[in-house]
C-alpha cells in the first residue's frame, strides 16, 4: 500500500448531567422502565411546546469554557427534520448557525510507536441539542417498539476540525474530551450507557496532494477500542481503493464491532436534507459578560494545570501526576489529603500504592471511600512520624477500607500505636535482659551477632510502644551500661 | 326559559357583560343559560354544522359547579359563561381533531393553558368548533368534518379558519368562543360573520396547547359580540405561561380599561395601500365611512403608506407553511395521527398515513414549505421572507412613530359563497392580504363590523395596534361600536 496521510474529524455527542430534560421536567437519568421517564412535551404531543432548561444551558457553556471555546452571547436554537419513529415530533431541536460555543481547543497526549507526543486539537464548535428516544427490534414477533426515555435528554456535540491523523490521537482526544467533560461536572462519561459516543469521519491524501480527500463517516461508535479499530480499518480499506485506482465515495457507514469492519451505508445522494430552520418555540438565548464570567469562574481547576501543578509545585514525577488527574474524584481526594498533610509525594505513593490496590482489588470503589481524605492524611502522616510502622499502616488502612474509622483510633484499639514511653521500654528492656541472660552474657564477652536477637526480642515485647530506632537506642545504652 | 321561546332572541343580543349582570341577579342560572345554549345547538347546528363536538354533559357539570361559584358570591367575569372552544386547542380528555381525520380520534391527555384559565373562571365550555384543517384556510370548507356555513346566509362561507367559533357567536350558539389567528384566522370569520374578533399580541397568550400550525405566528384569541366582551376573555387568558417560552413576562393591563373613553384625540392612520384596487368598493367605502364617524367623534386621520403590503401574502405563505411543514411532520402514524393499513416499509408506512390523513389544502402547504426549506433553495425563498418580516415591521415602527391606531378593512370582500374560491388557492391566499402583516409583526388587532353589503353581508374593519397595547384596539373598536346598529343573523 501506497503512503497516505489519514485526515480524521470528530463529532463527540455527550449527554449532560441535568436532572431534567433539555425541553422539559421529567427526569433525565439513564434508564427506567420503558416509557416511565416521558410527558406531552417530550414525546412531542400535539399542541406541546419545548421550554429551555437553563442549567442544561448552562452545563454546555461550562463544556465550551473546558475545552477552550469562545462563548457566543447570542445563540440561536434550530430544528433538524427528519423522519425516524425514535424521533415522536419528527424534528430534533439542535443548532445551526449560531451554536453556543465556537472555536475550542483540546491538547492531547499520546504514544506512537513508543514516542510520546503532544498535540493541539482545534474544535470548530459546541452546541447543545435533545437527544432521541430508542428502537427495541423484537424479532420474535418481527415488530420494533418505541422506547422515548432518552428523548430530550440534553446533548452537547462538540465538532473538531480535521486535526486528527491516526487512531491513536483520535481515541486520545476522546479520552481527553471525556476527562473535561468529567472535571467541568457535565457528563458522567459512561460509554457503555452510551452517554458519550462519536461519529468518526475519515478520508486520506498523498503526502503530495493539496486538497483531503473524499471522506466517509462512521456513525453512533460507543467505545474507545471501537473508534480506534473502524478508523484503522477505513485507512486501510480508502488505501486498498486509491492503490486500486478506484474511488472514495462519500458516504456513511455502519462500523461491525464482531467483524470490525465497516459497511456502506447510506451514500450523498440519499443523505437526509434536513431543512433546517429557526425554531420558534425557543427565544434566542442571550448572555451577558457577567454571566459568562461567573460560569466560568464556578469551574475547577482542570487536568492540565492540575498536572503541571503537581509537577512544579509538588514534585511530584508525571507519571503520578498523571495517574492522580486521570480521575477528578482521585485527584480532588489527593488534595484535600495534602491540604490535611502537607507532604505530596507521602500522600501520592500512599494513593498509588495501598489505595489503588484495595480500587483495583475492587474492596473500594473511589466514589464511595468509607473514610474521608482528612482520615487518609492523618494515617499517611503517622506512618511518616513513626506513629504507626510503616507494616501496620497497612493493616490500619485495611480496617479503614473495611469499616472507616480515624486511624489513630483503630491503631489505638489494636495497639499499634507508638508512644515512645521511655519509661516503660526501660522497664521491658530490663526484663528481656533478665530473661535472657546467656544472650546478654554472649554479646558482652564480644559476640556482637547477638544484639539482632536481643533487639528482636524486646521489639516483640514492645510492639506499639516505642519505634525500633529509640528501642535501639535505649537497648544499645542499657547494654553498654552493664 | 320563557315558555313562549322568545327568550332565544334575548340570547342573540347578549354580551358577556349582559349575561353576568343576568347571572349575579339570578334571572337566571348558570345550568339554565347552558341548557339554553344547548336547545339552540340542537335546533341549528344541523344547519350551520359550527361544533364537530358537543360537549353537553361536561357543560351541564360545569355550569353546575359555575353556579356554585354564583352562590357563593365568587363569581369571576366569565364564570357561568357558555363558549365555543376552536378544535385546535387541546382540551383534556376531549377529542380534539383540528378538522382533520389526521387526529379524528386524538383525546388529549392535558388542558391547553387557556383552557386551565378559563375553568378557573367557571366558564362554561359547551363544545368544540370547526375551522379549516389545521387552521389552513380562510373558508372553514376544509374541515374533514363540518364545513360551517355563514349564519347570514348558509349558501356562503363563514370564512376561518376559526370559521365555526364565529359561526356558533353570529348564530347564538355561544356567548362568545376562542379562536386561533395565524394570519386572519379570527379577524376574517369575525368579519364575515359580523361579530368582534381580537387577534392579540403574540406572546400576550400562552401557545401551550394549541396544536401549532406556523409557531412563530399562532396565537389564541377571543371572538365575542363585542370589543369588550373581547377584553373580558382577554383578561382571563392572557399573560406569562411557564409552559411557553414565548409567552411574555410583561405586566398585564385590565384590557377593559378603554371601553367607553371614545377616541378623541387618537391619531388613526389609513395606509393607502390597504384601500387600494382589489379591495371591492363597497368594503371600502363602509371602512372609509367609518373613518369619518371617527373623526366625526374627535379622532385625527393620518395618511400613510405600507410599501411592502404587496409582498405580504408571499412573505406569509412562506414562513407559515415552511413552519407549518415541520410542525405537522409528527402526523407520521407512528406515535401520532392516523395510522394506514399500507405500507411495507417505515417510509411506505407513513407516506401512506399522511396521504391518507391530510387533506389537500394541508398537503399543499406542506409540499410548499418542505420546498421553502429545501437545500439550495433556502435562501431565495425562506431567507427572502424572513427579510420582509424585518421590513413589514419596520414599516409598522414608522408608522406608529406618528400614530396610536391603524384602521384598515379585515378583508378585501364580504363572505363569498361556499365553493367559489376554493378551487382557485392563490386567490385565496391573496384575500388574506389584510391580515396577514398584523402577524408577520406580532401585533395586536381587532376586527368589528363596520357595514353591510347590498345582499346583507357583513363587512368588517380591523384596527391594528402597536406591540402590547391591545387596550388601544378594544378601546378605538368599542367606540365605534357604541353607534353602530347591528343587523343579527337570521339563522
Amino acid at each position: 500500500m501506497s503512503s497516505y496521510i489519514p485526515v480524521i474529524g470528530l463529532e463527540v455527542h455527550a449527554e449532560l448531567l441535568t436532572k431534567s430534560k433539555v425541553f422539559c421536567t421529567c427526569s433525565a437519568e439513564f434508564g427506567g422502565s420503558q416509557n416511565s421517564r416521558c410527558c406531552p412535551v417530550c414525546s412531542g404531543m400535539p399542541g406541546t411546546l419545548p421550554v429551555i432548561n437553563q442549567t442544561a444551558v448552562e452545563y454546555a457553556v461550562r463544556a465550551g469554557f473546558a475545552m477552550g471555546s469562545d462563548i457566543n452571547k447570542f445563540s440561536v436554537f434550530d430544528r433538524k427534520n427528519y423522519f425516524y419513529p425514535d424521533l415522536p415530533k419528527a424534528y430534533q431541536i439542535s443548532q445551526l448557525n449560531l451554536p453556543l460555543c465556537i472555536n475550542g481547543s483540546v491538547p492531547i497526549e499520546y504514544e506512537e510507536d513508543g514516542v510520546k507526543k503532544t498535540k493541539n486539537i482545534r474544535i470548530n464548535r459546541i452546541h447543545l441539542e435533545e437527544d432521541a428516544g430508542k428502537l427495541v427490534h423484537d424479532d420474535l414477533n418481527g415488530v420494533s417498539l418505541a422506547d422515548y426515555n432518552r428523548c430530550g435528554v440534553p446533548l452537547i456535540e462538540i465538532v473538531t476540525e480535521p486535526d486528527m491523523s491516526s487512531a491513536a490521537e483520535a481515541k486520545a482526544f476522546v479520552e481527553k474530551v471525556a476527562l473535561l467533560l468529567q472535571y467541568a461536572g457535565v457528563c458522567d462519561c459512561r460509554m457503555e450507557q452510551g452517554s458519550i459516543r462519536a461519529d468518526v469521519n475519515v478520508s486520506i491524501m498523498k503526502p503530495t496532494d493539496t486538497e483531503y480527500g473524499t471522506r466517509a463517516e462512521m456513525k453512533n461508535l460507543n467505545s474507545i477500542k471501537a473508534i480506534g479499530r473502524a478508523i484503522d480499518f477505513e485507512i486501510y480499506r480508502q488505501g486498498k481503493l486509491l492503490d486500486m485506482g478506484k474511488k472514495v465515495v462519500q458516504e456513511t457507514r455502519r462500523f461491525d464491532d464482531n467483524r470490525g469492519e465497516t459497511k456502506a451505508m447510506r451514500s450523498k445522494e440519499n443523505a437526509h436534507d434536513y431543512r433546517y430552520f429557526p425554531e420558534p418555540d425557543i427565544l434566542q438565548v442571550n448572555f451577558t459578560d457577567e454571566q459568562l464570567d461567573a460560569i466560568k469562574a464556578s469551574l475547577p481547576e482542570m487536568p492540565d494545570a492540575r498536572t503541571e501543578r503537581y509537577i512544579s509545585s509538588f514534585g511530584l514525577s508525571e507519571n503520578d501526576a498523571r495517574i492522580l488527574v486521570g480521575s477528578k474524584i482521585l485527584s480532588d481526594f489527593f488534595d484535600d489529603s495534602v491540604k490535611a498533610y502537607d507532604n505530596p509525594r507521602s500522600v501520592c505513593n500512599f494513593i498509588n500504592g495501598e489505595l489503588m490496590r484495595r480500587i483495583n482489588l475492587g474492596e473500594i470503589a473511589l466514589e464511595a471511600l468509607p473514610f474521608d481524605a482528612q482520615q487518609f492524611a492523618k494515617l499517611v502522616q503517622m506512618a511518616d512520624t513513626e506513629k504507626v510502622s510503616k507494616n501496620d499502616a497497612k493493616d490500619i488502612f485495611r480496617e479503614m477500607s473495611e469499616k472507616g474509622g480515624d486511624p489513630e483510633e483503630i491503631a489505638r484499639a489494636k495497639g499499634l500505636l507508638i508512644t515512645n514511653d521511655t519509661g516503660k521500654a526501660l522497664a521491658v528492656i530490663d526484663e528481656v535482659l533478665a530473661a535472657n541472660e546467656k544472650a546478654v552474657a554472649q554479646y558482652k564477652s564480644g559476640d556482637a551477632k547477638v544484639f539482632g536477637f536481643i533487639m528482636g526480642q524486646c521489639t516483640k515485647a514492645l510492639k506499639g510502644v516505642c519505634t525500633p530506632k529509640a528501642i535501639k537506642e535505649e537497648l544499645e545504652k542499657k547494654l553498654a551500661s552493664l | 326559559m320563557r315558555k313562549d321561546g322568545s327568550f332565544e332572541m334575548d340570547l342573540a343580543s347578549m354580551t358577556i357583560t349582559g349575561l353576568r349582570s343576568m347571572l349575579d341577579k339570578r334571572e337566571i342560572s348558570a345550568p339554565e343559560l347552558a341548557d339554553a345554549y344547548l336547545e339552540r345547538i340542537a335546533a341549528v347546528d344541523d344547519k350551520l354544522e359550527s361544533f364537530i363536538t358537543v360537549t353537553a354533559e361536561n357543560a351541564k357539570k360545569a355550569a353546575d359547579s359555575a353556579q356554585e361559584m354564583i352562590n357563593k358570591g365568587e363569581a369571576s367575569p366569565l364564570c357561568g359563561i357558555p363558549l365555543a372552544i376552536k378544535d385546535n386547542i387541546c382540551t383534556d380528555g376531549i377529542k380534539t381533531t383540528c378538522a382533520s381525520r389526521m387526529l379524528e380520534n386524538f383525546v388529549p391527555p392535558y388542558n391547553a393553558t387557556v383552557m386551565e384559565k378559563l375553568e378557573a373562571e367557571g366558564a362554561v365550555m359547551l363544545g368544540k368548533a370547526s375551522m379549516d384543517e389545521f387552521a389552513m384556510g380562510g373558508s372553514t370548507q376544509t374541515s374533514a368534518f363540518k364545513k360551517t356555513k355563514n349564519p347570514y346566509d348558509l349558501g356562503c362561507v363563514p370564512g376561518g379558519s376559526s370559521g365555526g367559533s364565529a359561526a356558533a357567536v353570529s348564530a347564538s350558539l355561544c356567548a362568545a368562543a376562542l379562536g386561533s389567528d395565524t394570519g386572519g384566522s379570527i379577524r376574517q370569520p369575525a368579519s364575515f360573520c359580523g361579530v368582534t374578533g381580537l387577534k392579540p399580541t403574540y406572546g400576550r397568550v400562552s401557545r401551550y396547547g394549541l396544536v401549532a400550525f406556523a409557531s412563530s405566528l399562532d396565537q389564541i384569541g377571543p371572538i365575542a359580540r363585542s370589543a369588550e366582551d373581547c377584553a373580558l376573555i382577554l383578561n382571563a387568558i392572557a399573560g406569562f405561561d411557564p409552559h411557553d417560552g414565548t409567552s411574555s413576562r410583561n405586566a398585564v393591563p385590565d384590557f377593559t380599561a378603554g371601553v367607553g373613553m371614545g377616541v378623541k384625540g387618537i391619531k388613526i392612520a389609513l395606509p393607502k395601500e390597504f384601500y387600494a384596487e382589489g379591495i371591492d368598493d363597497d368594503v371600502r367605502k363602509a371602512v372609509l365611512d367609518a373613518a369619518d364617524a371617527y373623526k366625526a367623534m374627535g379622532a385625527e386621520l393620518v395618511d400613510c403608506s405600507m410599501p411592502s403590503l404587496r409582498y405580504a401574502v408571499a412573505a406569509y405563505y412562506l414562513i407559515s407553511s415552511a413552519e407549518a411543514s415541520s410542525n405537522l411532520s409528527r402526523y407520521d402514524g407512528i406515535k401520532f395521527g392516523h395510522r394506514s393499513e399500507e405500507g411495507e416499509s417505515f417510509n411506505d408506512l407513513i407516506s401512506h398515513s399522511r396521504s391518507e390523513g391530510f387533506g389537500d389544502e394541508v398537503k399543499r402547504r406542506i409540499l410548499l414549505g418542505n420546498y421553502a426549506l429545501s437545500s439550495g433553495y433556502y435562501d431565495a425563498y425562506y431567507g427572502k421572507a424572513m427579510a420582509l418580516k424585518q421590513k413589514i415591521r419596520e414599516e409598522y415602527e414608522e408608522i406608529f412613530s406618528r400614530c396610536d391606531v391603524i384602521l384598515t378593512p379585515t378583508a378585501p370582500t364580504a363572505a363569498y359563497g361556499i365553493n367559489e374560491n376554493i378551487s382557485d388557492p392563490a386567490k385565496m391566499y391573496q384575500a388574506d392580504i389584510c391580515t396577514v402583516t398584523v402577524n408577520i409583526a406580532s401585533l395586536p388587532a381587532i376586527s368589528t363590523p363596520c357595514g353591510y353589503t347590498a345582499k346583507g353581508m357583513p363587512i368588517g374593519m380591523s384596527v391594528i395596534g402597536r406591540k402590547w397595547d391591545e387596550v388601544s384596539v378594544i378601546r378605538t373598536a368599542d367606540a365605534f361600536e357604541r353607534d353602530f346598529t347591528r343587523q343579527p343573523a337570521k339563522i
